[in-house]
């Protein structure tokens, strides 16, 4: 199969084809969907050793000088003026109306802050910021990075043999290491975390040395290349949403279960409260949850092992539409159907009963605690 | 007995007036694992191109349709059980269903194996 000419390659590209890759258009790349072994081999092999994923797809930037933090802080609802060197935070870059423009995940080491975007939203990202905070601080697109995630439970035994230290780390903290390949000392800055609800890695390094260390790294007897498919499978049993599919410009971080990304510090009564888009509906969101939204993310499981997928209609036990999945499948560890949806906060409560509407059948649904699978990440 | 193709991607395997249904190696290898299968009721009418089954990967669901005017005498309960049957053995034990045609010479307008493999090398 072969991608169509617009389609941009990442830098292992020509390995991925090697492995025998199933490529596929995604965020305007020709990306890797699955391997021979298969989607389901795949994620297992996640979950009980562990997958390298490219990600290189992704955007990231560099936010340099001393304003740097406070700015940042004008366009997101999080904590970065206060984030400790070395830290690794969540965070969501929000409309004048509240909706969500992006998840994003970002660092402060210290000379910088770090962030790593969407693929599929990275160039309206980088404008977005350069346009709003590029007078108080230097945005820095870096288009000369790759981005690798190594996850699972044997991660950091594969990872830890080709680069000593990285077991040191903790979830949500990173710095910069030396990978050694055996015939080439690959400078990296890596973080411990992912999107897969395992303990592991996400690695950034230059394009010129990311095919060297995804050798080095499948060389490694824990690890299996693993490709988008799997990524998204074992995100949903994670409980973590999918940008575009489980958050967009409708929703806000409350409407979407995340306030949870929303520290103390920029909540009424906090030392920085509010001072971000939209901060006047969500501070009152956060005040009055039951009046101010009308929806809100739950996680669903069917009841019979039918799955559900996404834009399926959802229904209270009277009939009525009351809201859609947004993303949905037989999860492959869990292996039940399990679904993320909107429903009214009336029947957001755990243990609620709707109905999804698969081919003209009604599938009973219970909401349920995420994640659907434990998550596994290393806590020290 | 003969073998018959759509360019939906089942096979028709004819035997008189009764035909087996499945999904070929290319449609199974096009979805990846199967996890779901959604199958037919027995005894119940259909018309040619309507949906019948589903067959669902982790990812992706697509619909299985009647190759002809056709009642249905049987589904195959293995499958239901173990749907990755789809993909390991597509024109043996991954089989869909039997039918009763209404008209068998309804199936001379598909595709033989030759005239398959051309199409589904060029649908890639």
């Amino acid at each position: 199969m072969s991608a169509p000419e617009s389609l941009l390659n990442v830098p292992l590209n020509d390995l991925h084809i090697t492995l025998g890759a199933r490529m596929v258009p995604f965020a305007g790349y020709s990306m890797p969907v699955q391997y021979p072994v298969g989607l389901i081999a795949e994620h297992k092999h996640t979950r009980s050793a562990a997958g390298l994923f490219d990600v290189s797809h992704m955007g990231q930037l560099r936010l340099v000088g001393p304003d740097a933090a406070a700015a940042f802080e004008s366009l997101i609802p999080v904590d970065v003026i206060d984030l400790p060197v070395g830290k690794q935070r969540y965070g969501l870059l929000l409309n004048d109306e509240g909706g969500i423009l992006d998840d994003l995940m970002f660092v402060n080491r210290g000379t910088d802050i770090f962030v790593i975007v969407n693929g599929a939203c990275k160039v309206a990202d980088i404008a977005h910021i350069q346009a709003k905070i590029g007078s108080r601080c230097e945005v820095i697109p870096m288009p000369e990075r790759a981005l690798l995630a190594l996850q699972g439970p044997q991660a950091v035994t594969a990872l830890s043999r080709l680069a000593p230290g990285v077991e040191k780390l903790v979830f949500m903290t990173g710095g910069h290491f030396t990978v050694n390949t055996g015939t080439q000392q690959i400078d990296v800055f890596l973080t411990r975390s992912g999107y897969t609800g395992e303990d592991g890695f996400e690695i950034s390094v230059h394009a010129s040395d990311a095919l060297a260390l995804a050798n080095a790294l499948l060389a490694q007897p824990e690890v299996k290349p693993i490709g988008l498919g799997a990524r998204n499978s074992l995100r949903l049993e994670a409980g973590l949403p999918l940008y575009g599919n489980d958050i967009d410009t409708g929703t806000t971080p409350v409407e979407g279960a995340l306030q949870w990304a929303i520290q103390k510090v920029r909540r009424a009564g906090g030392a920085r409260a509010g001072g971000y888009p939209g901060a006047t509906k969500i501070t009152a969101q956060l005040a009055n949850e039951a009046a101010a939204t009308g929806k809100k993310r739950v996680g669903l499981v069917a009841l019979e092992r039918i799955p559900v997928r996404e834009h399926t209609e959802l229904q209270n036990l009277a009939g009525e539409r009351i809201g859609e999945v947004t993303s949905g499948l037989l999860g492959p560890t869990i292996d039940k159907p399990i679904a993320m949806g909107y429903v009214p906060l009336e029947l957001a409560a755990l243990g609620s009963r709707v109905n999804a509407i698969v081919r003209g059948k009604a599938v009973p649904m219970e909401v349920v605690a995420m994640p659907f699978v434990p998550t596994n990440y290393f806590r020290g | 007995m003969s073998i018959k193709y759509t360019p939906d991607h089942e096979w028709i395997k004819l035997d008189g007036d009764i035909a087996t249904v499945g999904i070929t190696h290319h449609a199974q290898d096009a979805l990846g694992d199967v996890v779901f299968v959604d199958l037919p009721e027995v005894g119940k009418t259909y018309a040619a191109k309507d949906a019948a089954a589903v067959v669902e990967s982790v990812k992706a669901a697509a619909d299985v349709y009647m190759p002809a005017n056709a009642e249905v005498l049987e589904v195959n309960e293995a499958l239901r059980a173990d749907p990755s049957l789809a993909n390991s053995d597509p024109l043996g034990a991954g089989w869909f269903f039997k039918i009763k045609l209404a008209n068998p010479a309804d199936l001379d307008a598909l595709m033989d194996e030759t005239s398959y493999t051309s199409f589904a090398a060029d649908s890639h």
